[in-house]
């Protein structure tokens, strides 16, 4: 009467897990820093992408400085200004979203949430983390060279990004090139790991069609990262050879800085292939963890069933399949053969049918809901607002035609910002509200929680916002000073320093939420198991935080979806995953 | 419910923002007024959606949001509203669609009747070329590029010896008449940019790219360097006049040769002259 029949956690049988062999360790050094443990990894991983982060926050404070006040601080000239905006890029989009989804949240999530005591290759595991931060420490020394970082612009095109009239052709160039390919080795470690983890370390009972979507969106990434910066690392190895041993893969022969350069016969398109191959791909690489994140929060403070579930996981790998064959609408202004327009248009806005179903069942998953108004989902509703905007002005760009006026202006700065900047941000951030309590054992603070979001989600939404309208304008983006133009009105000077002012104070506001993470870990209220009574596994853990290997001497069986809450006739409003059937019938305050 | 009021005052002013920001487009100077109105197409359609989405999600959190007592639905799902939803969403996507591909074609199609001119990007400025009395644009490589010949031309092509150079000015187009404009860069990726125009390419060494346009409306419109290209991308900086036709032809007059710039072998001599039917 209890256990509704829904096809979807039916007619596959529960798969046989064999408990694992866990690696134990021995010493402080080996459980706290060589540690072969995911959750340990996971927040070595969090702690190195924030840093990192934190260090990309204040390039972007230094460049909205210049923007908006152009001449006003000496300290930034127009090399500098290159060299932030290219590292504030790099940083953001690499070193601290994907590394913070990938092997933040999925290192921790993946084995607690799939029920196993840990990833199947620990060791690999570890040396992911390490090899990971290697290369954030290659990428940070850039600063410190002769020369200083690339300015060549996050996309590192080449010629420019090898040739003497960009900044940081030096040092910056080949120690970027040699980073991105530390990144990349490191990343292969930890996404096999989370693919054959998914794969076969399932616990009794957890179907495919039972996981959480938050493991649904962090493996389809996994696997499409998997598939997509090959691409990326075959273009930094070409580029760094072009660049150390004077190959030509993508130099044509060029003139440089007057004189007639030795390169010749190679494209410059051939890059923008390769890069933008793995380049559209990684904007849902962050995106989809992200919506498999902000499922799970809505319907946990929801407390209702994710709407569609089913749906919910084929649009995911409908959108990774898909994100494979757009790559080129990065380029319909690149000079590319123009016919490629018609593909690349239709493949784009097709992409965006499964991105709305999601929408869709994100709201219609609030429809009759009984929602609980808490930090977490504050910015899973800062997300879909976030995200809508962001995800319909791509419309815009994708459309062939519509893009040619508006590439390369802030239009495409304040699309991307607000699609795959602030609304992932919104989802981290409400992750690290929603999952602290399980890491920590302590709540984060309410009041500071609420004033954090309110001060981040508006502050962001009138960043990137107005922005669009300047792009419409025409205002082109990467440059320094806009300097005198007859179809720039002083108004866009003023919106520009309004939004410089609204980015500081946003950017400021963060430390209010560092000090709740920090002050909270000592202070905070305890906050038991499972504070948000959610049904997932990760929640029924016996310690928390979680010990070594998760689960005690037995592992959990998996008996229904991840979403029954609300279930008509239970006594709670939530059945966790590993309740039997008969319990919830017969005992009184099935809790956990 | 403060919440759901803030919600829908976002979607509300981002509305209001849109009708009355004074930033906007520039008045168009060319023909593809057709892709402003596919952007209007799309800003009516997303607009709907945007506001839409938003306001039910304001709806649910003001009427369901948690009370005493209060507990959520039991649905996993509803097909038909799910089929529903995926066919509207791709009729609207349709709608975008079908006009932005019916304008690209027109796009990336030259009319038989268009001039060529050329503009050559390198760090940091722009040069242009028209094709002299011939019609026709010579031949060019960057190997050629010397003091006296600072956009390569093939000094062997006799196509080129009459084409008129503009090394440092401005570039000047005849109002009316469609123009392919070829597009070629000697160092890195530079990007010709004239917000007025609305079309725009990416100029690459190695290659030659193009767009074609048809100027409606005298004026003089800066040109900008679209494309990062270095430490001066920023200061990448020119002019396009757009004139009548007589003063077009007065203008052209007074420009070189390549014959004439070329002091070491001036062979042929070739003045170009205007109207020359």
């Amino acid at each position: 009467m209890v256990d509704i029949p829904y096809e979807g956690t039916r007619g596959i049988p529960p798969a046989e897990v064999p408990d694992v062999e866990l690696y134990h360790p021995r010493s402080w050094w080996t459980r706290y820093v060589f540690s072969q443990d995911a959750k340990v990894i996971a927040i070595q991983y969090s702690l190195t992408a924030s840093a990192i982060g934190l260090v990309a926050l204040v390039l972007s404070w230094l460049m909205r400085l210049q923007l908006g006040f152009p001449g006003t601080f000496s300290f930034i000239d127009a090399n500098q200004y290159l060299q932030f905006i290219t590292m504030h890029g790099m940083i953001m989009v690499i070193y601290l979203l994907t590394a913070l989804f990938l092997g933040g949240f999925g290192n921790y999530l993946i084995p607690l949430m799939v029920g196993a005591r840990d990833m199947v290759f620990p060791y690999v595991n570890m040396l992911s983390y390490w090899v990971y931060l290697l290369a954030v420490l290659v990428l940070a020394s850039t600063f410190f060279v002769p020369g200083g970082p690339t300015g060549a612009g996050w996309t590192l095109y080449p010629p420019q990004a090898i040739l003497s009239g960009t900044p940081g052709q030096d040092w910056g160039i080949i120690l970027m090139m040699s980073s991105l390919i530390l990144f990349i080795i490191g990343f292969t470690m930890g996404g096999l790991n989370y693919v054959v983890t998914v794969l076969q370390a399932r616990t009794r009972g957890m179907t495919l069609m039972r996981l959480p979507l938050t493991v649904w969106g962090i493996f389809t990434a996994t696997v499409m990262a998997l598939l997509a910066f090959p691409a990326l690392f075959v273009a930094s190895v070409m580029l760094l050879l072009d660049r150390l041993l004077g190959t030509s893969f993508f130099m044509p022969a060029l003139v440089e800085m007057g004189t007639l350069s030795k390169y010749g016969g190679g494209s410059p398109l051939l890059f923008q292939h390769l890069f933008w191959f793995f380049g559209h791909p990684e904007v849902y690489i962050v995106a989809l963890p992200a919506f498999g994140i902000v499922s799970d929060l809505i319907s946990t403070h929801a407390r209702k069933n994710i709407f569609g579930y089913r749906m919910m996981v084929w649009a995911i790998v409908a959108i990774g399949a898909l994100s494979f064959i757009v790559w080129a609408h990065h380029m319909y202004v690149s000079g590319m053969f123009p016919q490629f327009g018609y593909f690349f248009a239709t493949t784009t806005l097709i992409i965006a049918i499964p991105t709305a179903i999601k929408v869709y069942n994100w709201v219609l998953t609030l429809w009759r809901g009984d929602i609980h108004l808490r930090v977490p989902m504050l910015f899973a509703l800062g997300f879909i607002i976030t995200f809508v905007n962001g995800g319909l002005t791509g419309l815009f760009l994708g459309n062939v035609v519509v893009d040619v006026p508006l590439s390369d202006t802030m239009f495409v700065v304040a699309h991307f910002h607000m699609v795959m900047g602030v609304a992932p941000i919104m989802v981290v951030l409400g992750a690290i509200y929603h999952w602290y309590p399980k890491v920590t054992g302590r709540m984060l603070n309410d009041a500071l929680g609420k004033f954090h979001f309110w001060v981040t989600f508006l502050g962001a939404y009138l960043i990137f916002f107005p922005m669009h309208y300047l792009g419409l304008l025409g205002v082109p983006r990467r440059y320094f000073e806009l300097g005198d133009t007859t179809f720039i009105p002083s108004s866009a000077h003023s919106l520009n320093a309004f939004i410089s002012v609204v980015a500081l104070t946003v950017g400021f506001s963060q430390l209010v939420f560092l000090f709740n993470l920090a002050w909270s870990l000592f202070k905070g209220e305890a906050s038991g198991g499972n504070p948000w009574r959610a049904t997932t596994l990760e929640w029924q853990t016996p310690e928390t935080p979680p010990g070594h290997g998760n689960w005690g001497k037995e592992l959990p069986v998996v008996y229904r979806w991840a979403y029954d809450y609300s279930v008509p006739g239970a006594a709670e409003d939530f059945i966790p995953q590993n309740q039997p059937p008969r319990a919830t019938q017969h005992v009184q305050g099935a809790a956990s | 419910m403060a919440v759901a009021l803030i919600l829908l005052l976002v979607a509300i002013g981002s509305v209001l923002f849109h009708l009355y920001s004074p930033w906007w487009w520039t008045p168009i100077a060319t023909n593809w007024a057709y892709i402003d109105h596919t952007i209007n197409i799309t800003f009516w359609i997303t607009g709907f959606v945007f506001v839409a989405v938003i306001a039910f999600m304001a709806y649910c959190v003001f009427r369901f949001h948690h009370k005493e007592g209060r507990r959520a639905d039991y649905n996993p799902e509803n097909k038909r509203l799910e089929w529903w939803l995926s066919v509207g969403t791709g009729v609207g996507v349709a709608a975008m669609l079908a006009p932005g591909l019916v304008v690209w074609h027109q796009f990336v199609t030259v009319p038989a009747d268009a001039t060529e001119v050329e503009v050559m990007g390198q760090q940091w400025q722009w040069s242009f070329r028209l094709p002299g009395k011939d019609g026709q644009l010579g031949t060019s490589d960057v190997r050629n590029i010397a003091s006296d010949n600072p956009m390569g031309l093939n000094p062997d092509d006799a196509h080129a010896q009459d084409d008129v150079v503009i090394e440092s000015g401005d570039l000047h187009l005849q109002l009316g008449k469609p123009v392919k404009v070829l597009l070629r860069s000697v160092d890195v990726l530079h990007d010709f940019y004239v917000p007025e125009f609305r079309a725009k390419m990416d100029m690459v060494p190695g290659m030659v790219t193009y767009f074609w346009i048809t100027p409606i409306r005298t004026g003089t419109f800066d040109v900008l360097c679209a494309e990062l290209c270095g430490a001066a991308h920023y200061q990448m900086r020119a002019k396009v006049i757009v004139d009548e036709e007589r003063e077009y032809h007065a203008w052209l007059e007074q420009q070189k040769t390549f014959a004439e710039l070329s002091p070491a072998k001036a062979i042929v001599k070739a003045t170009y002259r205007s109207g020359d039917k």
